[in-house]
């Protein structure tokens, strides 16, 4: 087979209308993918595996590899799955069966999506296709770089504090964190349940749209899901006349921010007002100072209640132990990483005895505090702007030896999760050759308004995202 | 906010992880200095703030009681490190 398509600057919209229009074969699209991959992946490490072409009539998508898929080995970039073949489809799997798209491979994970960076997979780092000494982001870095870097026209992530957006951010493509309960989360391997989303990442926000229509609804085998209350409009508008656009006074105050993302920022705003938005300063008191600590007591307590499930027994690593207590000991010692054996030590002390009220519970009524004062600015503004991440791609390993320096890259992302918030990543422009991401925040289901937001900016903003060193 | 390698071991145990003397070391640095970052939700006063579970104005869901299908056994042990009939197979408890 012939290089059939560039896949390079291909849109998934693009994609479809070539194999609609018969121009190019649904199988044909499929090996060009993979041929992307094998020429450009041995580089960034983008995919922990790929699959074959299984006759399906559409475009492919990549999954990130705690999405189950049946047949194909998926790990959630652990140790403790190595092997792990799951047996039925996540419903996000089913849906994008049924659409018509074939699973192209899986793509690298932070260990069970924790992380910023991929750094924490067992199987070894992505890279970011701008500069592969750096990071792409976490934990859904695989996903982020093979989009950006032409591997795949669209995937799905999963976000729990900023693993869709924050990646997005950090290699210049689109990814949304849905409303909490629009996605079925059923097959998904869990991390923090209250928090847990699975959403799109694709090269525009139409691909976005499109992809959320597809995988978004109520699921019952996931009783957290809810309908839509609106259909999925794929936007086309290119104006924001009387959007208010709330800019959080304490988010862009954080000193953490650097001056190239600042400056992007800025300009994006002030684009945004030539487009006719109407920009209002607002306040979100408590989110910045308290929601890391927040998410950092909820995120790894849920963690240590789910990550209870890998003994041994019934699927994953299993290590020899002369009674059943020691072989669980050790098979959990031997399966986990650092990172998941950090929050999982965090999370089972913030939720012991004596220990209980003053953690866990006392993190749950600050985020009551977090839902309320997110709700109180949708009061006077449509949708909330600011920067995704506070900087740009860093070098990797810059953070991987300290914690805190890590998770304090999800300083912007995480408020919102815990409001239950959607959010849209959309590529706003670059600092030292490296891009930087806007965050766009709407009410509980407002993914409309963000996809509206978000698509006029990005044709105004009209950037090259195809990596300098691909074009 | 410090915690002690006692306390490590303790919540190892609850945790059912069998670390390494090393971890134990490092885990004992890293944990007190992330419940030093995460205290800070301590310095608020929430005595009459409900706490939120879930973002989500969801009471209940209801399903109807239909049986339906399982997964065959076959696929239930596929992936089990080991079984033996219809039964995982696991060391004795004691």
């Amino acid at each position: 087979m012939s290089a059939v398509v560039d896949t390079l600057r291909l849109t998934a919209e693009d994609a479809l209308g070539l194999v609609e229009g018969g121009e190019v074969s649904a199988a044909e699209l499929h090996g060009a993918y993979l041929d992307a991959i094998g020429e450009r992946d041995p580089e960034l490490h983008a995919f922990l595996r790929t699959a074959d072409y299984d006759g399906a009539a559409g475009i492919p998508i990549a999954l990130k590899d705690v999405i189950s898929t049946r047949g194909i080995e998926t790990t959630a970039g652990s140790r403790m799955l190595e092997h792990y073949v799951p047996v039925f489809d996540a419903t996000v799997t089913s849906r994008c069966r049924a659409a018509g798209l074939s699973v192209l491979g899986k793509t690298n994970t932070d260990e069970f999506a924790m992380g910023s960076s991929t750094e924490n997979s067992a199987y070894g780092p992505s890279r970011n296709p701008w500069d592969p000494a750096r990071v792409p982001g976490g934990s859904g870095g695989g996903t982020a770089a093979a989009v950006s870097a032409g591997l795949a026209p669209w995937g799905l992530g999963s976000d729990t504090g900023g693993s869709i957006k924050q990646p997005s951010a950090l290699c210049g493509n689109v990814g949304l964190r849905p409303t909490y309960g629009t996605v079925s989360r059923y097959g998904i391997v869990a991390f923090a349940s209250s928090l847990d989303q699975v959403g799109p990442v694709a090269k525009t926000v139409r691909d976005v749209a499109l992809l959320y229509r597809i995988i978004s609804g109520s699921d019952p085998a996931d009783t957290t899901t809810v309908e839509l209350p609106e259909a999925v409009v794929v936007p086309d508008a290119e104006r924001l006349d009387g959007l208010r656009v709330g800019v959080p006074r304490q988010a862009v105050a954080l000193e953490a921010i650097e001056p190239g993302v600042r400056a992007a920022f800025d300009a994006t705003l002030a684009l945004a007002e030539e487009l006719g938005a109407e920009l209002r300063e607002c306040d979100l008191p408590l989110s910045f100072d308290y929601g890391m600590p927040c998410y950092y007591l909820i995120a790894p307590a849920e963690a240590s209640s789910n990550l209870a499930r890998y003994d041994g027994v019934r699927y994953g690593l299993r290590s020899e132990g002369e009674t059943y207590r020691s072989m669980l000991e050790r098979t959990r010692d031997a399966g986990f990483g650092a990172e998941p054996k950090r929050r999982i030590m965090l999370g089972t002390y913030a939720l012991s005895a004596g220990y209980y009220d003053a953690y866990y519970g006392q993190a749950q009524k600050v985020r009551t505090l977090l839902v309320r004062e997110h709700a109180a600015a949708f009061e006077d503004v449509d949708v909330l702007a600011m920067p995704t991440s506070p900087t740009v791609a860093f070098p990797i390993g810059d953070k991987a030896a300290d914690p805190l320096a890590m998770y304090a890259c999800d300083l912007l992302t995480i408020p919102s999760c815990l409001a239950g918030l959607p959010g849209l990543n959309v590529p706003c422009g670059f600092s030292d050759g490296l891009p930087v991401g806007l965050q766009l925040v709407g009410p509980q289901f407002g993914e409309n308004v963000l996809f509206g937001a978000g698509h006029a900016l990005e044709r105004a903003l009209d950037l090259d995202l195809v990596p300098e060193r691909l074009r | 906010m410090s915690i002690s390698r006692d306390q490590v071991l303790h919540v190892a145990r609850l945790a059912r992880l069998d670390l390494a003397e090393d971890e134990v070391e490092r885990l004992t640095g890293e944990l007190g200095a992330i419940l030093d970052a995460v205290s800070k939700v301590a310095e608020l006063d929430l005595a009459d703030v409900p706490p939120t579970s879930h973002p989500l104005d969801l009471v209940n869901a209801w399903a109807e009681d239909e049986p339906h299908a399982s997964l065959p056994l076959e696929d239930v042990l596929r992936n089990a490190p080991a079984a033996e009939g219809s039964l995982f197979r696991v060391p004795p408890t004691t």
